[in-house]
């Protein structure tokens, strides 16, 4: 049974100098056999692991994961949080990850450090503004909330934003959700773990998956660096790598994998209090809590498993970042990274079973999966329990590749991908 | 981010290439008469090869050529350039 984390334990543990805190997981060796196993330990993958254990009462379950978990995109995404997507589809998947982020925290008594300060979308062309109102109203239909903010409104809510008419790309409006904001990525990755734990789930870290064997038109087990794994059921969420696992069983996917990037300034005292994207000019940016300022670059347009990215990208992110921003032309960046991102051709995650019984993938959400982690892992698990998908990941089949069903959401989302 | 040595211009900065993608799908000859599943796999399935992958560029800022190249996607190292109607390298 985990101690649960209050007020009270945070005095009582501050008695002993912080240094008997209760391990949040355990450390276990992977038994011989499991009811379901999930390759990937990052945090669609725990969050899945989370709710078998939760909601589907499959409790003799694991997590396998290469090297540490949340050690992934999990922890090198730039943790903005939102729903106004455009497509039905696409909204109804978002939104039902934006209302377990609302509860997310005392569900799983871990402090994800959920922020609502709002995303702001800025148009700086006609098409622009056609567009992101056109996706505001959408929004509205399905029960999201998004109001559109012409110029001057937009400079009221960020006042740092340059919105002088003489810029290459002028700020003409923008929409808002007040509803999204950010979390703390790591926190996500944590507070799963310690969820699942709790519940029996085994988190095993440092165990790569080497082969998938196959029995008749199901799954036998998985082959890893700590030995054989036996399980009929595997649910595999591995972002990035998620070809090479489906290359191990000759399964084709419709990804390119690619680098993005995001960088981090030197912290400085509050500046900007919510979450500003911009398409057209492609630059993002908000503030950390520790004071820094999160910027997401772009993806770079060749397929690599690097972790790096191209400078030339950063380049081109500060150069709108500074013409939208004057303020911050003497910031200095601190660190900058990439993360491997499966795209899909529609910019539309794949939530979904596969021609082989048993097995089932989670993959290509592209350059904005984090905001759906407690989403995606809820309607995962779903379809891995009750072996069909749930009707809010219907559409997010593999299937959608051949019959033309796709969830277009490139351009239709609110930021490129 | 890397060199390119094109095979008309010689070694410029990636950044005036554009990539391609995956090199050698075939375009189909007969396309009327295909199914559903065959144009799912010309369209959208792809190797996404975490390890030498032969892939297209071109040159946009430059010569404006396409080419091909054997890159090894887990490190960024180029093992071979070749023109268009080559075939690739045996290894």
């Amino acid at each position: 049974m985990k101690n649960k984390y209050s007020i009270f334990s945070l005095f009582k543990n501050a008695l002993s100098y912080h240094e008997n805190w209760q391990k949040a997981w355990r450390d276990p060796e992977p038994k011989k056999e499991y009811e379901a196993i999930i390759i990937g330990g990052g945090g669609h993958g725990l969050a899945t692991a989370f709710y078998l254990a939760k909601k589907h009462d499959m409790k003799n379950i694991a997590v396998v994961e290469k090297g540490w978990i949340g050690g992934g995109n999990t922890g090198r995404n730039t943790t903005i949080i939102r729903s106004n997507y455009l497509w039905d589809a696409s909204a109804g998947l978002y939104d039902h990850a934006l209302k377990i982020w609302e509860g997310l925290s005392q569900e799983l008594n871990y402090n994800v450090m959920f922020s609502q300060r709002g995303v702001m979308n800025l148009a700086h062309n006609l098409q622009d503004v056609r567009d992101l109102k056109r996706r505001t109203h959408a929004n509205r239909l399905n029960g999201i909330d998004a109001v559109w903010l012409n110029t001057e409104q937009v400079k009221k809510f960020c006042p740092i934003i340059n919105t002088s008419p003489d810029i290459r790309y002028p700020v003409l409006g923008g929409t808002l959700q007040r509803r999204a904001g950010t979390a703390r990525h790591d926190a996500v990755a944590w507070g799963y773990a310690r969820g699942a734990d709790e519940m029996g789930v085994d988190i095993i870290q440092n165990c790569e998956v080497k082969g998938i064997k196959r029995r008749g038109d199901g799954i036998e087990g998985i082959e890893t660096t700590k030995g054989f794994i036996k399980s009929k059921k595997i649910g595999v969420v591995t972002a990035g790598h998620s070809s090479v696992i489906a290359g191990m069983v000759d399964l084709r996917l419709p990804l390119e994998s690619k680098p993005l990037q995001a960088l981090v300034s030197e912290p400085v005292k509050p500046i900007i209090d919510t979450v500003v994207m911009s398409n057209a000019v492609h630059a993002y940016v908000s503030q950390s809590d520790k004071g820094e300022l999160v910027i997401g670059a772009g993806t770079d347009a060749y397929i690599s498993y690097t972790q790096r990215g191209s400078h030339d990208v950063v380049e081109g992110t500060l150069k709108a970042i500074l013409e939208l921003y004057p303020i911050f032309s003497r910031m200095k960046m601190l660190r900058q990274w990439g993360g491997i991102v499966d795209i899909c051709p529609d910019a539309s995650p794949i939530i979904s079973k596969t021609h082989i019984k048993g097995l089932y993938f989670n993959c290509g959400w592209g350059t904005g999966g984090f905001k759906a982690t407690p989403g995606s892992g809820d309607l995962f698990a779903h379809t891995i329990a009750n072996d069909e998908p749930h009707k809010l990941n219907a559409d997010f089949n593999i299937n959608r590749f051949v019959s033309g069903d796709l969830v277009d959401e490139h351009g239709a989302a609110a930021v490129a991908h | 981010m890397f060199l390119i040595n094109c095979p008309y211009c010689g070694e410029r900065d990636q950044s005036e290439f554009s990539a391609g993608g995956e090199a050698h799908i075939v375009r189909p000859k007969q396309p009327t008469e295909l199914s559903d599943d065959q144009w799912a796999e010309f369209l959208f399935m792809r190797k996404n090869i975490k390890g030498v992958q032969l892939e297209r560029w071109n040159h946009a800022h430059g010569c404006r050529k396409w080419f091909n190249m054997a890159r090894d996607t887990s490190n960024d190292k180029i093992h071979a350039v070749y023109k268009m109607g080559e075939k690739p390298p045996s290894k």
